[in-house]
């Protein structure tokens, strides 16, 4: 098996990410961008991991480790959106200005 | 002090003197330390308990009351004399400053009526101060004021004395103005401590010359001296003596330093019983009863002085009583009048006499003020011409304010007779004839204004408003336990009645390392008392005919009995007049003068320092601090404020704005990675 292919996939699954996250007004796709970006990463991970066949399997714990990572940040993000739009009616991403200085 | 005291305890404790005082003589000093640490305990504990602090006060008073109790019987059954001191400083060359504790018959005595008293008046003032604004800060002043006088009459030296001294002054002050919201509450503090400063002067001054004299200022060796006739004491007995003597004089209320003391009545009741009874006044009594050997044996030159300002004292104070409408000026000038008694008694040569006098005074006159605080209590006034009828509903305080004025009056069976006999017996025997019969007319007077009293406060009708009744139990107790006392406690020292082997109370006061050489009789003087209780009856009858009826009122009916002397007692002999006017003819040309020097002179200098001061700070703060050393702070200020205002443009707040910088960022480094490595 190649590892070219795959990463192939997964650097288009990344830039299908990029693309979500610059592009999307909707602050749920954005989100969703990001899971698509993180899985990119994950399958970079266990491709790499299959080609050096490292016996402590250190890539696929890190492929864990970042799955549940993007649990967790998706739960916030999702919490924080949900606030959002209860207050504001609306999920567009360039309508919140709490950040502004 | 609790340390040096604790350390001392263990072993650095001299005996000055050796004597048989046991395990209670020789730890009696945890009577003299304990108030402090109550003091404390209350400050720090006494908002949050239950009774705001009043049972930590309560519960050392009634420690010190058992304990006195027991120093008081070992006493009786076997003498107690001992007395120890712990070194805290030296003061120059040969003198020592010493805290110690001095157990024998005098100064148990007075532990015990400390105690005892300051018992029974604290838990009193439980009921009486209940819903007061400050019970808290009351019962730590309170506290202060008996654990000074128990550190004063424990004293072995006159330095210790003068702390005790100061303290109880401090603390008097302090109850006094204990309502000072109001101005002439505060003044009345300020008048008893400025009087009593003018006169603790003597008693610095005499303290001083006693430690230059003799090397120390223990009053045993001051005694033991005395009765040697050490030649350096006696060139200047006459004058120490005289300076102590003045010291107590401001203490004891004495003629003409009593002015403080009917003002002292602005203070809380409780304030006045203690301080009428076991705390205050007591102390000059007591330091000429500690000092007696000095003038028994090298200043009797001044004796007869001492004598006559005390015969004044209890006359002419006693008239004074007669015109007050305020029922605790009529107490006050009652004491003031019973202080003259025990100093002319004292000064006359009679130790037991005075000193027993004070004893019994001490539970008569503490049941007096608190009767009085308790009919204050009912019918929310000081003054008898409010007051009335209110033997019906008032019985308890009634019947034991009865007693209480029949001990002062000196009716037979009750304590102030037996007291009053002694000092006219002493008197007598001394051969201060024109003094005795003075003081016999004295207790015509007393007895006049205590029927009085009696009559216009709980005789003939309630002329006052609302409906008063009887206080609670917690303000009644403590009067029925001062009636037994002040009824029967005059037994103890009938002449010649002697309990089983160990004497009365005059062999027990007697206790002490130096021979007193007091006059006291073998039996009674039956004439003598006959002639005293005479005076008093005669007193009642007098009061009873002029008062028991109900007729015009109480102003126009004095006006009326004591037509030449009223306007005389009513401004109390032009003497708080005449004290204004000294301050003020010595101090009009001194103030003057100094005013001058302080415009022209010292103004002067301040002035010349302070212009040169102002102009070079000037100099320096124009020239070098705004124009040199701000400017480069400004500049950095200017700098970053400038910067911020630019940067903070960048901080849009729109989340892809941001990501598209990342992703940008990300990228160049990417490529600048694949094109540079």
């Amino acid at each position: 098996m190649t590892l070219v292919p795959v990463l192939v996939l997964a650097a288009l699954l990344f830039s299908l990410g990029v693309y979500g996250l610059l592009a999307r007004r909707n602050a749920v796709l954005v989100l969703l961008a990001i899971e698509l970006m993180l899985n990119a990463v994950n399958i970079n991970l266990i491709a790499f991991e299959a080609m050096i066949r490292d016996s402590l399997a250190t890539g696929q714990v890190f492929a864990i480790f970042v799955i549940t990572v993007a649990a967790a940040e998706v739960g916030i993000g999702l919490a924080i959106v949900l606030l959002i739009f209860r207050n504001r009616a609306t999920a567009n991403v360039d309508e919140f200005n709490l950040m502004k200085w | 002090m609790t340390n040096f005291l604790l350390a001392a305890a263990e072993e650095e404790v001299h005996e000055i003197v050796a004597g048989t005082g046991g395990f209670f003589g020789e730890y009696a000093w945890i009577m003299l330390v304990l108030p402090w640490i109550a003091v404390l305990g209350i400050i720090f504990f006494g908002k949050r308990m239950k009774y705001l602090g009043a049972e930590i006060a309560i519960a050392m008073l009634a420690f010190n009351t058992i304990w006195s109790t027991i120093l008081f019987v070992l006493n009786i059954t076997k003498g107690v004399v001992y007395e120890g001191a712990v070194v805290i400083a030296e003061i120059g060359s040969d003198l020592v400053f010493e805290l110690g504790w001095v157990v024998d018959g005098l100064s148990i005595m007075m532990y015990f009526v400390v105690s005892f008293v300051g018992l029974v008046i604290f838990i009193y003032a439980v009921g009486y101060m209940e819903g007061d604004v400050r019970v808290t800060w009351f019962f730590a002043a309170f506290t202060i004021f008996a654990g000074s006088m128990l550190v004063l009459v424990g004293a072995p030296n006159l330095v210790q004395l003068i702390i005790g001294w100061e303290g109880v002054g401090l603390a008097s002050y302090l109850l006094i103005g204990h309502y000072w919201e109001k101005k002439e509450n505060s003044s009345a503090g300020m008048k008893a401590f400025y009087t009593n400063k003018v006169a603790d002067v003597g008693l610095i001054i005499g303290a001083i010359m006693v430690g230059a004299t003799l090397g120390t200022f223990r009053f045993s060796e001051l005694s033991r001296a005395a009765v040697e006739h050490a030649d350096d004491l006696a060139l200047v007995a006459g004058m120490i003596g005289a300076l102590l003597f003045f010291g107590a004089m401001g203490k004891s209320a004495q003629f003409p330093f009593h002015i403080w003391l009917p003002d002292a009545m602005a203070g809380p009741t409780p304030v006045s019983a203690l301080m009428h009874a076991a705390t205050m006044v007591t102390a000059g009594v007591y330091l000429m009863a500690r000092t007696f050997p000095l003038y028994q044996n090298l200043a009797e030159d001044i004796r007869p002085w001492m004598v006559a300002i005390g015969a004044i004292t209890l006359f002419a104070m006693g008239l004074l009583a007669l015109v007050a409408n305020d029922i605790k000026k009529v107490l006050a000038y009652s004491t003031v009048s019973q202080l003259g008694y025990m100093m002319t008694a004292v000064a006359a040569g009679g130790y037991t006499a005075g000193v027993f006098h004070l004893f019994t005074h001490a539970f008569f006159k503490a049941l007096l003020f608190l009767g009085a605080g308790s009919v204050i209590h009912a019918v929310h006034s000081n003054n008898m011409s409010d007051m009335g009828g209110l033997r019906k509903v008032m019985p308890r305080t009634y019947w034991t304010f009865l007693i209480g004025s029949l001990a002062l009056a000196g009716i037979l069976p009750f304590a102030g007779f037996w007291s009053k006999d002694e000092i006219l017996v002493t008197l007598g025997h001394e051969g201060y004839t024109a003094v005795m019969w003075i003081a016999i007319a004295g207790a015509f007077v007393t007895a006049f204004y205590m029927t009085r009293a009696v009559t216009l406060t709980f005789w003939g009708t309630y002329k006052g408003h609302g409906h008063p009744h009887e206080s609670k139990p917690i303000m009644t107790v403590p009067l029925i336990t001062l009636a037994v006392p002040a009824a029967i406690i005059g037994l103890l020292n009938i002449p010649g009645v002697e309990f089983g082997n160990t004497g009365n109370f005059t062999t027990w006061l007697g206790m002490r390392e130096v021979v007193m050489g007091d006059h006291h009789a073998s039996a009674p003087d039956w004439g003598m008392a006959a002639i005293g209780l005479g005076a008093a009856v005669l007193g009642i009858l007098a009061g009873l005919a002029l008062y028991a009826r109900d007729r015009a009122t109480q102003q126009e009916r004095d006006e009326f009995e004591i037509p030449v002397l009223y306007p005389l007692l009513r401004r109390k002999y032009y003497m708080d007049d005449a004290a204004l006017g000294l301050v003020w003819l010595i101090k009009a040309p001194f103030a003057n003068a100094i005013n001058w020097i302080n415009d022209y002179i010292i103004d002067g200098m301040v002035n010349t320092v302070g212009f040169v001061t102002s102009g070079l700070a000037h100099l320096v703060y124009g020239g070098l601090d705004q124009r040199g050393i701000d400017l480069g702070f400004n500049a950095m200020a200017y700098g970053s404020g400038g910067s911020g205002e630019r940067l903070r443009r960048l901080q849009t707040g729109q989340l892809q704005q941001y990501a598209s910088v990342f992703v940008g960022a990300a990228v160049m480094f990417v490529i600048g990675f694949v094109l540079f490595r």
